[in-house]
Parts: structure tokens; sequence; C-alpha cells
């Protein structure tokens, strides 16, 4: 499946959370399979943290760059685009083609920077709804993202309750525990404390703080793997012995720097800092005296939850808090725990029950 | 449709537009049943990987977990009915399933495999261990392990102050009315406290 890269543009201001507005901006997209003639197939597919827009498929000059969810939505995939019109979106305040920080800022001429407003999972999911209504695509038959994609289903149910008919909600949580926040800080100080950080003017100096932002992927790549998953993945195992020194000795060490160094070659620093803070921020209750079952109230999705045992980051526990909330609000729920090694990457692996739950839970969707 | 002789008289129980929960729910068929005749809300809970994935392909909401943890995702008397559809021999912890059906349900809807039928009675005059069509299981592969007849579970509700507001006992596809304890073959109770 080929796919190729659009970006539309708004001029419509987009109030933003934080008070803040943006006067005009551009959002990346994708598409696979074909809108039908009552725009009634529409799927609509959120990215967690570090994705984009390109979500399955490979580009006509890159064969080997592969969609971030390229095992989910396909044709004859559980997403499966025969059937569905699916869209890739994004976000705001990313680094793949979206406005955002390394973007342009008109009335400076200058990159935004440090200056690019912080954006909400709810300011994603408007701004998602623009770009809805500029494909004409009045409700989708579903809206789906892993961590903190999820988290935007969830979102999108409950503040755009008529125009979402299925919900997937998978590897998410209906908000950040203390120890979620505090990784995301630690990851932020070590982008912070970067020396060529420049309080987030290093784009216009044409520098980038690669280390601080090795370091905040580390860090996050921690809480993606299971502590199983790392110890047979790489357990005690040296690459050359013991050197007595500070180089990469062990394994995981030599991962972690890889991952880190892979990650601050393509992603914006200022970028990781919003992104984070937007994770940090969510929390639906929070406008309803802590009542998530309140928040979800409006939605009339039918739901999908997904947890997989091994996840510490967004564990089974946080899934069931939101499926206590639809239960008692009577909602229509389904919820899968998936007993998977991998941790909280598991979303984005091959697992036959999981995939074959999403299969089976869109096959019932009505288009 | 598929359907178990049971399901015709759980149904008969239900109220129309009621919201049940129905514990153990397998591929979601008594469910199904129960939507298509009474128009029920309802929920199924399953721990079965197989299970969860018959009852997304069945339409049927389904909550993967595991009955004997509890039901901690659904608060008290959430539910009009709560059923418990021939497992309650299965569990480890038979109290506490009653006690958590009627705290998150009004009403329980229990039904389990008589082991007073006369069959079984026979089999152990014999020497042998029951094994029918409602007990198919040898002794060693049985997932049974808290077997009753309908006599232990009169004295078990009596003894625990529930209330019992209908009782039905089967032969096959037939109410048995006469001497149920030793002609019956399933019973279905609905209770309260």
């Amino acid at each position: 499946m080929i796919a190729s890269p659009q970006v539309a543009h708004f001029t419509e201001p987009l109030p933003l959370a934080s008070g803040a507005t943006l006067r005009e901006y551009d959002l990346a997209y994708e598409t696979y399979g074909t809108l039908n003639a009552d725009k009634s197939n529409a799927i609509l597919i959120c990215h967690a943290l570090n994705a984009s827009h390109h979500v399955a498929g490979t580009y006509a000059d890159q064969p080997d760059n592969i969609g971030w969810w390229d095992n989910m939505v396909g044709p004859g995939k559980p997403v499966d685009t025969n059937r569905f019109f699916v869209i890739g979106v994004n976000n705001l305040g990313s680094c793949f083609g979206s406005t955002g920080p390394l973007t342009i800022n008109p009335h400076t001429a200058k990159p935004w920077g440090a200056d690019f407003p912080l954006v909400t999972v709810e300011d994603w999911v408007d701004s998602h709804a623009r770009l809805m209504d500029w494909l004409g695509i009045a409700k989708l038959a579903a809206v789906m993202g892993g961590s903190l994609g999820g988290m935007q289903a969830m979102c999108w149910a409950y503040r755009y309750p008529q125009r979402v008919a299925n919900a997937l909600v998978i590897a998410a949580a209906p908000n950040l525990s203390a120890q979620n926040i505090a990784f995301n800080e630690v990851a932020r100080q070590a982008i912070m404390a970067d020396p060529a950080f420049h309080d987030g003017t290093f784009a216009e100096k044409n520098v980038k703080p690669k280390d601080g932002l090795t370091v905040a992927r580390m860090i996050g790549h921690i809480t993606y793997i299971s502590d199983d998953q790392m110890e047979e993945k790489f357990g005690r195992e040296l690459r050359d012995g013991l050197q007595y020194g500070f180089g990469s000795e062990f394994q995981i060490e030599s991962y972690l720097r890889y991952q880190g160094e892979k990650f601050s070659e393509y992603y914006d620093a200022n970028t990781y800092l919003r992104v984070t803070k937007a994770l940090d921020y969510f929390d639906p209750a929070l406008a309803h005296g802590g009542d998530l079952a309140k928040a979800l109230s409006p939605a009339t999705a039918r739901f999908l939850i997904v947890s997989f045992t091994t996840d510490w980051r967004f564990s089974p526990a946080r899934s069931r808090e939101i499926v206590k909330a639809l239960l008692k609000e009577k909602k229509n729920v389904t919820y899968a725990e998936v007993d998977a090694p991998h941790g909280h990457d598991a979303f984005l692996l091959e697992n036959p029950q999981y995939l074959g739950v999403v299969r089976a839970f869109l096959a019932r969707a009505a288009i | 449709m598929i359907t178990r002789k049971d399901f015709e008289a759980i149904s008969q129980w239900i109220k129309p537009n009621a919201s049940v929960l129905d514990l153990g729910c397998g591929d979601g068929a008594l469910l199904t049943h129960l939507q298509a005749t009474r128009n029920t809300i309802g929920y199924g809970i399953e721990n079965d990987d197989a299970g969860i994935l018959q009852c997304v392909a069945n339409g049927v909401n389904v909550i993967q977990s595991n009955l004997e943890s509890g039901l901690k995702e659904i608060d008290d008397g959430a539910f009009d009915y709560v059923i418990l559809s021939q497992t309650l021999q299965a569990m480890k912890r038979t109290e506490a399933v009653v006690d958590e059906m009627l705290r998150v349900g009004r009403e329980a809807i229990v039904t389990f495999p008589n082991f007073g039928y006369w069959r079984h009675r026979w089999q152990i005059v014999n020497g042998r261990m029951p094994v029918s069509d409602n007990l198919p299981y040898q002794w060693y592969d049985t997932p049974n392990v808290h077997m009753c007849t309908v006599a232990d579970f009169d004295v078990f509700c009596e003894q625990r102050k529930l209330r019992v507001l209908s009782r039905l006992v089967m032969n096959g596809e037939r109410e048995q009315t006469l001497m149920p304890n030793l002609l019956g073959t399933l019973a279905l109770y609905r209770l309260t406290r």
C-alpha cells in the first residue's frame, strides 16, 4: 500500500485550552482506502508520543518507511482499508508536517520554537474535528489510538459525542499517575539542561539539544518495556566484557543509547516538551470533581477498551478505571485484558488475541 | 440461535428493558437471547480469551475479568439482575460470589446442575463418581469443585437469609415439580436479600 502525505491549511483561528489562539495552522494527514458515498466509513487514527500521520503503508520514494501501525491498518488487516477509509493525522505541536515549534511563525518569520503554545489533548481533538469538517465527514465510524492516542479517542467520544460511533481506547489511562508525570518531568529536565537547548530557541541558532533528547528518550523507552521483557532481551549481557569505564558495557545501555540517539536525530525537543505536557494535563474527570463517569457521560459511542497485562506505564488497573466509569453510565463497552509479555509497547506489536478483538469489534461497526 | 434449555426459563424472570450482568457469559448467547426477548441492557463477565473474542464477534458487551477476584468495576446495585448460569459449582469461593452478585444486583439468578438427580445417586451407589449430560466431566478433569443438590442450596439460602423469589427445577426441557431433588437435572433460583 502506497501512501502519500497531504496537508490541510486552516485559516479559522483555533482557541486553545491555555487561552492562546493559533491564528492559522497546517495539519499533515494521510488516508488509506476509499471514502464511501455516504462518508460513513471513516476511521480516525490518533498517534501517541512520537508517531505521526504515517500510520500504514510506505511512500513511493521510500519503500522502507513503513507506517507505525502497519500491522493494524491495511487491506485485510484488523482495520481493513478495503472496507474503511482510514485517516492518520499529525498532531499540532508535532514535528512531522503539522504546525509546531519547528514551523516558521508567520508573525516573526523565525521558527516558533519556545513561543509555540502548549497544546492539550482537547486542542488536538478540536483540530482533528476541523480536519473532519474539511474532509466532509460528519460522523466517524470509529476513532482509535493507543497510549496517548487512546486518550484522544476517549476525548473524541465525550467532546464530539454525535460524531463518533465507535471509540477504541488501547493501552491508555484516564489520566497520568504521579509516577507517570515524574518520568515525564525527568525527561523534560534532561532536555532543558542541555546547553544546546537555549531556552527552546535552538532552531533559529541551527543547533539541536540532542544529548538531552537522547536521555529523554532513554527514560521513556524504559517505561515502554516490561521488566521481564528487558530481562529476557538483555539480561546482564555485556558487549565486550567489563571495561571498568563508562562506555556502554551492558547490552541494555547500548540499546538505550542507540534508541535515544536515533530518536534525537529526527525528533524535536520542543515537541517532546509539549507532548509530555499534553499527557500530564489530560484529566477529563478534573472538570467534573474527579468523577470520570460524569466526564464520559455525554459519549454515545460503543467503546472497546484494551489493556496489556505487563504494561506498567498504563497498567490494566488504569484501563479498568475507564471501564468502571463507562459501566456506571451503562455505556456500550467491551474490555479486553490481553496477555502479552511486552509491556506498554504491546499495543504496537503482533498479538492474535489483540488484533482479533479489534478486527471483530470493527467488523460490527455499522457503516 | 443457540439456546440452552435454561435460557427460556431465565428470560421469563427478567423484566423488559432491565439491566443484566451475566457472570461467566461464555460466547454471550444468553445475553443475546435476553436482548432479543426482553430488550435488556446486558454485559458479560468472562475471563477466557476465546469467550471475549466470541462475545465481541456476537456484538455482546463483555468485560474480561476473573470472577473469583470480585466485581470491583461495578458499583453497588448497578444491575437489576446478576446471572450465574451453570457456573456456581465451579467457583472456589461460592459464598463470596453470591455476596458479590447481591451487592451489584438487586436480584441474583443462579442455575446449577442438581447433584441429587437419581442417576447421579445411582452411580455413587455403584461406587462411581457421577457423569451425565449435565455433569459431563470425569472426576479428574472436572472444573466443578462445589457440587450441591437442590436441598443443599435451599439450606444455603435459608442459613444466609437469602430470599428465594422463584425456584424452578427442570428435567431436560420440562419443569420437574414432583420430587425435584430426585428427578430434576437442573435447578434455577431467583434470589434477593
